[in-house]
C-alpha cells in the first residue's frame, strides 16, 4: 500500500514533469524546430555571464549565444540561459539539457576528448597576471619582482603556477597566503604585499571593486599560464558546431574589416568583396551554414562585433576594463585571428 | 558563598535566563520605584559572586560591542545615494546595495516589467499561509482557499493566459522560488513521511523492510548529495535527448528528503503513545485506517510538533543548498547581485539582508508552533 503511493506520487508528478525530447535527430534541426537556443553560462560571473540588475543576461559568453541565436533566427533575443554551476556545465551539454556551453570554460585534451565535447574558437585567452601598486615605479615586469612578497590564494594551481614560474626564472619570493578571496584582496590593498596574483579577469574585477583608487593600480604585461576560453558543443553534429564556429569568427572578421553594429547599414552596397560576403551581398555563405544569407549582417547588427562586445563587457566600457593584451586582434598584436569567412 | 546560594535556591541556568531577559511582568511591576529596581538588580544580576561576574561581562561585551554597530548598521550607514563610491566615503553599512539591488534579489531573473505577478502570487500565498495558520479555517473551508489560491498564483507566475506574456518557471527566482521549494517540499513530504512512519512500524515484513530501507538511505546522505545525483547523474540515466525540468528535480529531492527526516519525526510520536490507545482503539472494533485516522495520528502528531516545526524550519533554510545547482533561489540572488564589479566589495550587507528575510519566516514558524502546541494541549492541562 505506501509502495504503491509512494511510486504513484512519483510518477504522476514526473509524467507531469517530462519535457518535450530536448533534440529529434540533430542538434541544428532541434533548435532550429525548436525556435530557441539553449545556452549554458555561468550563474554569476561579471564581464563573462551575468544577470544585470534587471534580470538580463549580460557579458562575453552571453554574447556568443547571442550571436548563434542571430545567425540561426535573425533574432538575437531567442536564447534560453541556462546557469550552470561548475560541476553541472557537462553533464548539462552530454545530457542534451543545453545546445552549446559558453561559460568561461577552459580548453583542454581531457575536455576536448573524454568528455566528448567539441571547442569552437577561442573568444578569450586569460592568464595568471600580477596586480601591483604603481608606487612600486622600477617594476615594470613580472621579472622584476625579485624577493617580492605575493599574496596568493592557497591550495589553487594559482599557487603552483606561481611556484613554476619564480623557480623557472631563478628569482625567490615571498608568499602571503590567504584562504578568502576578498580578504585576500583586502590585504593587497592595505600594503601586506607588493603584487596579488590571480587570473588576470579576476584582478581587473578586484581591482575595479575594491582598490582605494583603482587607477592607482596597475597589471603586469606578463601572463604565467594558459587559460583559452572557447564555447563548446556535442560530439556528434558537424553542422551544429560549424554555425557557432563561423558565428564567433564573424565577429572577428567584422572587426578586422570595422565593420560595426553602427556602420554597418551604411556599408551595405560597397565594393569590398569581403564586406560584401559578411553583409550576405555575395550568396552561398548562409546557404551553406543552412541559415539565412544575412546571418553575419544580423550578428554585428544585433551584437556587434568582437571588438565591440569586449569593450562593452569587460574593456574600455566596463566596469572591468581589461586591456585588450592577448585578445586584441592578429594584426594588432594580439591571439585573435580568424580564417578568411568566404 | 554556600549561604548565598540557600538564599537562592535557584539553578545556574534559571539565574542565567533571568540575567538575559526578565520576564515584562517582572520589569512592570519592579519599574514602579527606583528602590524596588535596585532590589530586582540585586536579586536578579547580582546575587552571587558568578552572577556579578557574569553581569559585568555582559554588560562590558555590550559597551565593546553595540555602539560601532550601531554606528556600522544606522550612524554610518548610505541608504538610498546610489552610488557606491558614496557607501565608501561614509565608512558605514551600504544599504543603499539592497535599494539598487532588492528587486532582484527578491525576483531574480523574472523579466523586470513583471515583477508584480511575483509579488502578487506571493503576498496570496503568504495571506493563504496565515489563514491556515487559524484553527477556524480548519474544515472544508481551507480546501477552498487553496483550491483558489494555488491556480491563481500559478497562472500569476505562468503566465500564458487573459493576456499574461507567458514565464517559464526557469525564470523563476528569488524569494517565491524559495517559498515554493519550501512550502511544497514541506506540504508533499508530510503525507508521505506518514506514511513511512507507519509502514515503519507496520506487521508486514515487506513494507517495513521498504520504509526502513528508504529512511536509512536517505538519512545517510546529505541533501547537497541527493540534489547532486538530482540534478547532474539523473539526466544521464535518462534516454538521450529526454529531461526534466531541473526546478521540478531540485522540489522531489528536497521532498523525498524532508519525508525521510519527518517520517522519524512522527514515528517517535507513535512510539510515544501508550499502548492502551491501540487497544482501546482495536476493542472498539475499528479497523486499521479508522484506527489510525481516528485515534493515532491525531495524539501522536500532536505529541510531535516541536520536531515537526523544527524540520519544517530546517527544510526552509536547506532550500538554500539548490545554489549548487543553479537555481536562483533567494539565497543565490542575493550572491548573484554581488557578481556586479562597482558592488562587490559590499557583500556583507546582501547576505545580512538574505538572512534578515530567512529570520523573518522562520522566527514566525517557531513562534506559531508555540501558540499551536498551548492551544492543543490545553485539553491536557486542565
Amino acid at each position: 500500500m505506501k509502495r504503491l503511493s509512494l511510486w504513484a506520487i512519483l510518477a504522476a508528478v514526473t509524467s507531469v514533469g517530462l519535457a518535450a525530447p530536448a533534440f529529434a535527430g540533430t542538434t541544428f534541426d532541434a533548435v532550429k524546430a525548436r525556435g530557441s537556443l539553449n545556452c549554458g553560462v555561468h550563474t554569476g560571473l561579471a564581464g563573462f555571464g551575468a544577470p544585470d540588475d534587471k534580470g538580463e543576461w549580460a557579458g562575453l559568453d552571453v554574447d556568443v549565444c547571442r550571436a548563434v541565436a542571430s545567425a540561426m533566427f535573425g533574432d538575437a533575443k531567442k536564447v534560453k540561459y541556462v546557469p550552470l554551476t561548475t560541476q553541472q556545465r557537462f553533464t548539462a551539454l552530454q545530457s542534451g539539457e543545453i545546445d552549446m556551453l559558453s561559460r568561461n570554460t577552459t580548453v583542454t585534451s581531457q575536455r576536448d576528448t573524454e568528455l566528448g565535447m567539441n571547442f569552437g574558437p577561442f573568444n578569450f585567452y586569460d592568464g595568471q597576471g600580477f596586480l601591483i601598486s604603481k608606487k612600486l615605479a622600477k617594476v615594470k615586469s613580472a621579472k622584476d619582482l625579485k624577493g617580492a612578497t605575493i599574496c596568493v590564494l592557497p591550495g589553487t594551481t594559482t599557487e603552483l603556477n606561481l611556484t613554476d614560474y619564480f623557480r623557472a626564472n631563478k628569482m625567490n619570493f615571498k608568499p602571503v597566503v590567504i584562504e578568502k578571496q576578498d580578504e585576500l584582496a583586502a590585504a593587497f590593498f592595505a600594503g601586506r604585499c607588493d603584487a596579488i596574483t590571480s587570473d588576470s579577469s579576476q584582478l581587473a574585477s578586484i581591482r575595479s571593486a575594491q582598490a582605494p583608487k583603482p587607477e592607482d593600480y596597475i597589471l603586469l604585461p606578463e601572463l604565467i599560464s594558459k587559460e583559452p576560453f572557447a564555447p563548446a558543443v556535442r560530439h556528434g553534429d558537424d553542422q551544429w558546431f560549424d554555425l557557432v564556429k563561423w558565428s564567433v569568427y564573424a565577429m572577428m572578421e567584422a572587426e578586422e574589416k570595422g565593420v560595426t553594429s553602427a556602420n554597418i547599414d551604411s556599408l551595405k552596397g560597397g565594393s569590398d568583396p569581403t564586406i560584401k560576403r559578411l553583409l550576405g551581398e555575395t550568396p552561398g555563405l548562409g546557404k551553406a551554414l543552412g541559415v539565412n544569407e544575412d546571418w553575419a549582417y544580423q550578428i554585428v547588427k544585433q551584437v556587434g562585433n568582437y571588438g565591440e562586445s569586449f569593450d562593452r563587457n569587460v574593456g574600455a566600457n566596463s566596469k572591468l576594463k581589461l586591456p585588450r593584451g592577448l585578445n586584441a586582434l592578429w594584426n594588432q598584436g594580439g591571439l585573435m585571428y580568424a580564417p578568411p569567412v568566404r | 558563598m554556600s549561604d548565598q546560594s540557600s538564599h537562592n535556591p535557584k539553578t545556574a541556568s534559571e539565574i542565567a535566563s533571568h540575567v538575559e531577559e526578565p520576564s515584562q511582568a517582572e520589569l512592570h511591576t519592579h519599574r514602579r520605584n527606583a528602590f524596588a529596581g535596585l532590589g530586582w538588580a540585586r536579586d536578579n544580576l547580582f546575587s552571587n559572586i558568578p552572577n556579578t561576574i557574569l553581569t559585568v561581562l555582559s554588560v562590558a561585551l555590550l559597551v565593546w560591542a553595540a555602539p560601532p554597530l550601531l554606528d556600522w548598521m544606522l550612524l554610518k550607514a548610505t541608504f538610498l545615494n546610489e552610488d557606491p563610491a558614496a557607501c565608501r566615503e561614509a565608512g558605514g553599512a551600504c544599504w543603499s546595495f539592497v535599494t539598487v539591488k532588492h528587486r532582484f534579489i527578491l525576483f531574480g531573473l523574472y523579466p523586470y516589467d513583471e515583477h508584480w505577478r511575483p509579488l502578487l502570487a506571493m503576498a496570496l500565498f503568504i495571506a493563504a499561509l496565515a489563514i491556515s495558520c487559524d484553527s477556524r479555517f480548519w474544515n472544508m473551508r481551507i480546501v477552498y482557499v487553496w483550491g483558489l489560491v494555488l491556480p491563481v498564483c500559478g497562472i500569476l507566475m505562468w503566465g500564458g493566459w487573459l493576456g499574461l506574456t507567458f514565464v517559464p518557471n526557469d525564470k523563476w527566482g528569488g524569494l517565491p522560488l524559495t517559498l515554493i521549494l519550501a512550502t511544497l517540499g514541506i506540504v508533499l513530504a508530510f503525507p508521505l513521511a506518514v506514511l513511512l512512519a507507519l509502514g515503519r512500524r507496520s506487521d508486514m515484513p515487506a513494507i517495513r523492510a521498504i520504509c526502513v530501507g528508504y529512511i536509512e538511505t536517505v538519512r545517510g546522505v546529505p541533501l547537497v548529495s541527493v540534489l547532486f545525483m538530482a540534478s547532474i547523474m539523473f539526466p544521464l540515466f535518462l534516454p538521450e535527448g529526454l529531461t526534466i525540468d531541473k526546478l521540478l528535480r531540485a522540489q522531489l529531492g528536497i521532498m523525498l528528503f524532508t519525508a525521510a527526516y519527518l517520517a522519524e519525526a512522527v514515528r517517535g510520536g507513535l512510539q510515544a503513545l501508550p499502548k492502551g490507545q491501540y487497544e482501546a482503539a482495536d476493542a472498539l472494533g475499528l479497523g486499521y485506517w479508522q484506527k489510525t485516522r481516528l485515534i493515532i495520528l491525531p495524539q501522536a502528531l500532536r505529541l510531535v510538533i516541536p520536531p515537526i516545526v523544527n524540520q519544517f524550519i530546517s527544510c526552509f533554510k536547506d532550500t538554500s543548498l539548490v545554489i549548487i545547482i543553479g537555481l536562483y533561489d533567494l539565497l543565490t540572488t542575493a550572491k548573484t547581485a554581488l557578481a556586479d564589479p562597482s558592488w562587490r566589495a559590499f557583500y556583507v550587507e546582501s547576505y545580512v539582508f538574505a538572512a534578515f528575510i530567512y529570520f523573518l519566516f522562520c522566527y514566525f514558524m517557531s513562534r506559531y508552533s508555540q501558540y499551536l502546541e498551548r492551544r492543543l494541549n490545553a485539553g491536557l492541562r486542565r
